[in-house]
């Protein structure tokens, strides 16, 4: 099976993906489609509030599907300025979305030298074939 | 350790399915998606590979005996065709497994161990058998069966258009059917809540049974979310003999249990061990939370209570449920509790199940 990588994406190897805007210095954060295909039926998000910090690798989050708990790894650190709320009562969302209405945070204060450690969509791609 | 597959594991390969280790074996976990599989089951009807099920055959003059001697419901009461619910205990009247016992004639039994147990149980029979000096045989025969489930409201319906004659087989009823010229039994039982059958092809078949039924593939995260939306028990997780030793009454199938029979276990059970201190519950959650097992349930003042021993997201009710032993005095429906998850409270009540109410009673 073959999965959706975006090319105006970059990737983290556990699967998130960061869409940066380099001239606002923000980014917007989200779960690949092969990701999502992974978990099964996801029913459930956490995510950190507006104004907290976040770092590159590290954990932020949890999404859960009915069959597991797993981590959401941040691909790059950075201040959140936006949550997607609709994905609290709508978790299907990411597994529907994926990189459109099921994308998770927008962080601030990026450092664009962190983009050196993400895949391009082509690497990703590879990764997960 | 080396996994057992079943013998439809090549087809089901090919149908992308994910898998999973269950039991010793390698089953099909997903098919398309646990929310899709499960819906299809409570809403029409979906098929199950579980091959995984154990199957022990009894048979000889005093075949009867020794059933009624290693499990908890009264054998005496099976006709010929019948079959019944019931737990095997040890000598403590902790659980071993829980199983379904068929009369497949009158000194014929068939019974079902959990993935797993088979070499265990045939063990146990083969010696019990010996020390009451019993005659009868006692052959473990679930590498010979392939075992389908075909579950939900339509079930009989789609039987009849596959051509298996199922009409008149009752609840808790076996029969032999006939499907593409080879006998095979089939049996209106399930793990699910709703009305289905099970049944069982010689290995060389599995492939003809599970085409047979062109319904929705099911694995076995549907299989589980079905079950525990009816607080039906899962062996070695919902109670174990090794990490969460129960009786029959603690987890709550006491109906399973008759001790005027005499059995491995009676003497423990007959008495206080009705009462229990700790019972099974269950319980949803009022706030957005997954319980898990191994989380840890709380009453009201913050004081522990007990372990969730299973918990999902319920697709049929989309809240979250789960079931786990909790003291007596807060096992009655209402109860507030709370689960920790990650480290925070999340309150529910007691909501003992079953959970949805299907279309059949089990």
């Amino acid at each position: 099976m073959s999965f959706e990588v975006p090319e105006d994406k970059q990737y983290l190897e556990t699967h998130e993906w960061a869409q940066i805007d380099t001239d606002a210095n923000t980014a917007r954060i989200g779960i690949s489609a092969f990701a999502q295909d992974e978990l099964g039926d996801i029913v459930f998000v956490e995510l950190p509030a507006v104004g907290d910090e976040i770092e590159q690798n590290t954990e932020f989050g949890v999404v859960e599907s009915i069959k597991a708990v797993s981590d959401l790894y941040a691909p790059l650190s950075g201040t959140v300025s936006a949550v997607n709320e609709l994905v609290f009562d709508t978790p299907e969302l990411l597994n529907e979305e994926p990189y459109g209405d099921g994308w998770l945070l927008e962080i601030e204060s990026i450092d664009t030298d962190e983009t050196d450690a993400l895949l391009e969509a082509d690497a990703y791609e590879q990764q997960i074939e | 350790m080396e996994l057992r597959s079943p013998p439809l594991f090549e087809v089901h390969a090919g149908a992308d399915a994910t898998v999973t280790a269950f039991g010793g074996w390698e089953m099909p976990v997903e098919f398309d998606s646990i929310r899709t599989e499960h819906d299809a089951v409570r809403e029409s009807v979906g098929k199950f590979d579980v091959s995984h099920m154990g199957q022990i055959e009894v048979a000889g003059p005093d075949a009867a005996k020794l059933m009624q001697r290693l499990t908890t419901n009264d054998v005496s009461q099976l006709s010929v065709g019948t079959g019944q619910y019931a737990a095997i205990t040890n000598d403590d009247g902790v659980m071993l497994d829980d199983t379904v016992v068929y009369r497949l004639d009158s000194d014929e039994f068939l019974f079902i161990p959990n993935a797993g147990h088979d070499e265990e149980m045939e063990a146990r029979w083969d010696e019990f058998r010996d020390s009451f000096e019993f005659n009868c045989t006692v052959e473990n025969t679930t590498e010979e069966w392939a075992m389908i489930a075909v579950q939900g409201p339509d079930s009989e319906a789609l039987c009849l258009d596959a051509g298996v004659e199922v009409a008149d087989i009752g609840r808790f009823e076996i029969d032999t059917v006939e499907l593409e010229g080879v006998d095979c039994y089939c049996a209106r039982t399930g793990y699910t809540g709703e009305d289905g059958f099970e049944l069982l092809a010689p290995v060389t078949h599995a492939e003809s049974l599970w085409k047979a039924f062109d319904c929705q593939p099911c694995g076995l995260g549907a299989r589980d979310t079905l079950r525990l939306e009816q607080g039906f028990l899962l062996s070695g997780q919902d109670f174990d003999p090794e990490s969460n030793p129960r009786t029959p009454y603690e987890a709550g199938i006491g109906f399973a249990v008759d001790t005027d029979t005499e059995f491995v276990g009676r003497d423990a059970l007959a008495g206080p061990a009705r009462d229990p201190d700790e019972k099974l519950v269950g319980f949803s959650l009022t706030e957005r939370a997954i319980p898990r097992h191994g989380y840890e349930i709380e009453a009201s003042d913050g004081s522990s209570l007990g372990e969730v021993t299973s918990g999902t997201q319920s697709p049929t009710l989309e809240i979250p449920i789960g079931l786990g032993y909790v003291p007596a005095t807060h096992a009655s429906d209402g109860t507030e509790i709370a689960v920790v998850v990650r480290g925070d409270r999340k309150a529910g009540f007691i909501r003992n199940p079953p959970f949805e109410q299907a279309t059949t009673d089990q």
